[in-house]
This record gives C-alpha cells, structure tokens and sequence, in this order.
C-alpha cells in the first residue's frame, strides 16, 4: 500500500490503522517505549510522507528532496514504520528492531544506515535547528527544496528551539516548515505545568513567524495548514498541532504511563481488538 | 542506583533545609517521598539542561545546595560552559549526578551514551569526579559532597547493578578499595562494569591465575595513598577498567599518575575502555560491552595474552 492517489482519506485513515498496529506490536515484542509519543505524531508522518515531501523512495539522497527531520527522535520507532511502509526499504527489515545488532532502535541513527532518515536525533533539541541548517542551505546553493522539523511541546523546553526560532524568524526562512506534536504531555508531567507554553502560537507570532493551530490527527486540516505555510512567502512557519498522546486506543490515550510503558500480552490484544 | 540516589536524597533533605532537587524532566514517580517531604524543594526544571546548570549556580551562591539530575550527557556535555562558569569556576556547591552513565542506554545510540563526560569534565579545575561502582558506594560519596564546598559530579548507572562492595568497607570519597587480593596482576576499575572484572576473575581463578582487583571510586580526588600502597604490592602489570572512552578517563589518569611520580620502571599499564569511534552497532548494554572489548572476555583474552 505504498501509493495513495488523490486526496482519499479514507485511504489515510485506514493506513494509520495498520501502521498503528504495527507500532504497538513492535513496542511489545522489543519492549520500546515511548509509545504514546510515536501514536500522536503518527497522522503528521503519514500526511508528509505520502503527500507533502517531494521525495523519492527510490533515490532518497536526491540533493532536491524535501528534509524532513524528526526533532522529537523518540518518536522514531513511528518514523521507522512510516518509512518501511512507504517503501525507503523492506518491511522485514523490522523484524528485528530493537534486537542486538540492528540499525533499528530507539532513536534514527546519522544518515547511511536508514534510507530516508536525514539526521540522528534523540537528543531534544538539535533537529529543529538542524532544520533551519539545511533550510539556510538551500537559500545559500539556490535549490528549490523544502525544510521541515516535528518537534514536541517538552521539546519546546529547550533553549536551542528557541534561539532556533529567533534566527528563522529575522531571516524570514520561508522554505522552513515547523510542526509541533502538541500532545500536552513531557515525560513526568503535563508540559502547561512544567514550563508554561501557552500561548504556545502567540510566541512564535511574536519570533516573526507564520502559525496556524489545527488537530493534528485530522488529515484535511494537515493538509490545508501544509499549504498555506507553502503558499506564506515571506516568512518560516509554525503548525501547532493539538493531538492526543496515546491515540488511537482508548486505554492509552491522554494517559502518559505510555510515555514509558509497553503493552503486556492481554493490553496488546486489547489494543489491537481497537484497530 | 538511582533509587539509591532517590532514598539517600530524601534523607538528606529531611536533615537539611538547604538541599533543593533540580530534575530535567525524568525520574518519574522516583522522587515522589522527596516531594511529600519537601514540596518546595524539588523543582522539575523541564528539558532544558543549561538552564538548570546555571539556575542551580545561582541557587548555590544564594547558599542553597542543589542536586541536578538527569540523564548523564544531558547533564554534562549538553550545559558543558554551565558547568565549567557557574560550576566550578564559581566554586558553586553544587552537585550534579548523570544517570545510565557510560552504556547503560547502549540501545538509545549515541545521543544516550556518556563515553566522553569524564575526560572533558576532569580538564576543568575544582570539580569533583566520582563514578561509585555501586549503591552502598554512591550513598558515602553523596553524605559526604553535601558538606563539602565546590561542584561534584556523580556518575551513575540505572537500576538492578550487582552490590560490589563489602558490608564494612569505609566507603567514600576519593577511597581506593581492594576488592580481592590476588598477585602479579592488578586490575583497576571505576563504576559498576568493575563487575565484569570480578566474572572475569573467577573464570581466571579455574586456570590458576589470581588477579587483584581495586576500585578507586572516581578520579577526582585520586586516591594517591592507596595507588602508592599498590606500586609496592610490585604488580607487573596494572590494567585499567572503565566503560568510558579510552581517552581521557581512568586509564589516562592512571598513567599521568604513574608519569608524574616516576613509577614507570616499577609497572606496566594496560588499558581497557571504549574504542575512540561512535558506536553504531547497538544492543543492549551486556551486547554493547561485548561488542567494543570491555566486558568479562575482553579482561580474560587481555590477561591470557599479556
Ligand atoms: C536533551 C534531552 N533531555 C532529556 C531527554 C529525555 N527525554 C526523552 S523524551 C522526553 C520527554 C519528551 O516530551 P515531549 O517533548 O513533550 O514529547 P512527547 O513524548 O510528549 O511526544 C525526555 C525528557 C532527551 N531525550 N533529550
């Protein structure tokens, strides 16, 4: 399932489905966390990587592609799926995540490991930046593509996102798009309670920023909000994406013991009975 | 180890009013008894790690006694400036304690393993360097830093590390410790991997080699008294062992040591610590040591071979 045509989302709604599942299943068999960070992204990753980035699956090092740059790197077991399925290399080669030995782990290694992966993230903070580089690049050699950055709100935490936007912003990057996973949770606790983040939107207007607010697991919003960043000439863009850590499965959705936890065999049956 | 570290802390800031605990953002439910007993004194600082260096400087010349923890390369090499500022130049008393230290997070790559936090901290003057080997070491090094003035920082692992030493060892700060006599060979460690040493002594038992083993519980202060007291036990050979770079960490203090004070003539040193590369093929821990010759086997083959 590989192509998608048109605007189906019914088409969408049924991969988010099955990459879901395989997320989940993963997590129980290797016993990878950060579960409920992988399923709230998962609508984003599936819309830019079947839609937005211009890439191609078959010369992932084209030097016009689309950057996309998992800043939340925790996410990767997510990534990892989206890539697979979207064909940067065979399925199987799953089969063993997380196992001694494999390139697939917690976190997307540097490039040459992982077809499509651009940068090893893991560390918070360092892909958004990351991002504004490789948007910069672009401007300094002409070429023509897009940047883009998935932080998380906890990530929001860090300085460098910050200093990150402040720079995009007074060089007016408009190649430089930014999505923020607001699931509202970090790993011990309710991001609004740790560091105040709100107004999460009014501050990165105030950087000189282009922002939008969407539910990031509705793919016609995604989809509109993607467009109009393309279409803002003059400045970087913002999308906060509002999203539920967990979703997709009832019993883990807004609860953050999933930021750590991995489904026992009966809560990976059940989850599973949901999909 | 951590929860180790989240007992002892608890403890200490019942006794004390001025210990405050700075997290970055981890550490979920452990210091929940930390937080009944002092709601105010534990402040989840977020992810943001130079912040929290810097807050905590200032915590500490307001006399303060702040404890930063969180993952060790986010507590070291990420507020690196912090640390060498408002740290140690500073002579703040702060301490700072890393956790799943060295390759504890060997499966999280290399955004997650700490191989470099001891050589770059030990070029800065006046910060305390100490990596126990386990729980009952860490608790008598942490009583001890909170009364003392200047940085500190603790090196730790994760949870389920082995109890290495013995129930009435004077553990502490700076204490070289004989964990097992032996001759000809002596074999010196930092931090829990000295456990694959004491495997590898038992398989070496069997083909009648007796290696000493010592831990010198960091090193920064080094325990001179205790080396000397080795160089005239008249070892051949001392080999170093430490799941940190082989630059920069143990090893290399042991032969500026030995350099400095003119033992060369008196003994060998062999060193075992993680290759200077990244490490890209990932496992768990146990795979890990095993894949860059630092664990049991690694010691045997180099003994075997000496
Ligand atoms: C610099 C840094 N500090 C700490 C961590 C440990 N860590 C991993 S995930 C996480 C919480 C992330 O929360 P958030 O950014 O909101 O993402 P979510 O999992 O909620 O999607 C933390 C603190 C890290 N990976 N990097």
């Amino acid at each position: 399932m590989n192509t998608i045509s048109g605007n189906n989302y019914e088409d969408f709604n049924s991969l988010s489905k099955l990459l879901r599942k395989r997320i989940i299943e993963t997590s129980a068999k290797a016993k990878i966390p950060h579960l409920g960070s992988c399923l709230s992204c998962l609508e984003i990753l599936i819309f830019l990587y079947w839609k937005e980035l211009k890439i191609n699956v078959n010369d992932p090092e084209d030097i016009d592609r689309d950057r996309f740059l998992l800043s939340k790197g925790h996410a990767a077991p997510a990534l990892f799926q989206v890539l697979a399925e979207r064909g940067f290399y065979k399925k199987d080669l799953l089969n063993d995540i997380g196992e001694s030995g494999s390139v697939f782990h917690e976190h997307p290694p540097k490039p040459g490991f992982i077809p499509g992966v651009e940068a090893a993230t893991g560390s918070l903070g360092h892909g958004m930046p990351m991002a504004l580089g490789m948007a910069m690049a672009a401007n300094i050699k002409h070429q023509q593509y897009r940047s883009y950055a998935l932080i998380s709100d906890g990530e929001c935490n860090e300085g460098s996102i910050w200093e990150a936007a402040m720079l995009a912003g007074s060089l007016k990057l408009a190649n430089l798009t930014v999505l923020i996973d607001f699931n509202k949770w970090q790993a011990t606790g309710r991001s609004e309670d740790i560091m105040a983040l709100e107004p999460l939107q009014g501050k990165w207007k105030s950087f000189g920023w282009h922002t939008q607010e969407i539910d990031g697991h509705n793919f016609t919003e995604i989809n509109t909000s993607l467009n109009n960043a393309r279409l803002e000439l003059n400045k970087p863009s913002l999308i906060v994406a509002h999203t539920i850590k967990g979703k997709g499965i009832s019993f883990m959705e807004d609860d953050n013991n999933w930021h750590y936890r991995t489904p026992n065999e009966k809560e990976l049956h059940e989850a599973l009975k949901e999909l | 180890m951590r929860n180790a570290f989240a007992t002892c802390i608890t403890k200490l800031a019942k006794e004390r009013e001025d210990i405050v605990l700075l997290s970055g953002d981890i550490g979920n439910r452990m210091f929940d008894d930390f937080k009944n007993i002092a709601p105010n004194r534990f402040i989840n600082c977020g992810i943001a790690e130079a912040n929290m260096m810097s807050l905590a400087a200032g915590m500490a010349l307001s006399g303060l006694r702040p404890m930063i923890y969180t993952i060790t390369p986010f507590t070291t090499t990420r507020c690196l400036e912090q640390i060498k500022i408002g740290a140690a130049y500073h002579q703040a008393n702060i301490i700072i304690v890393g956790t799943g230290s060295g390759l504890s997070y060997a499966e999280l790559g290399p955004t997650h393993h700490s191989l470099e936090d001891i050589a770059i901290l030990r070029s800065i003057p006046g910060i305390r360097i100490l990596a126990p080997a386990d729980s009952n070491e860490l608790t008598a090094q942490l009583e001890e830093a909170v009364n003392l003035s200047g940085p500190t920082y603790i090196r730790i692992g994760k949870k389920g590390e082995p109890s290495i030493h013995h129930k009435n060892s004077k553990l502490g700060i700076g204490k070289g410790q004989l964990l097992k006599e032996g001759d000809e060979i002596l074999l010196l460690g930092i931090g829990p991997i000295i456990n694959e040493a004491l495997k590898a002594s038992e398989t070496l038992a069997k083909r009648d080699k007796n290696i000493a083993i010592a831990t010198l519980g960091g090193i920064e202060p080094i325990d001179s008294a205790f080396l000397k007291l080795m160089i005239k036990r008249n070892f051949h050979t001392w080999i170093t062992l430490e799941e940190h770079s082989i630059r920069g960490g143990l090893g290399t203090t042991i032969l500026e040591w030995i350099a400095d004070n003119n033992f060369e003539s008196k003994v060998k040193v062999k060193r075992i610590g993680a290759p200077h590369k990244f490490i890209h093929k990932l496992g768990n821990q146990e795979y890990t040591r095993n894949q860059i010759g630092i664990d049991n086997q690694a010691i045997i083959s180099l003994i075997e071979n000496l």
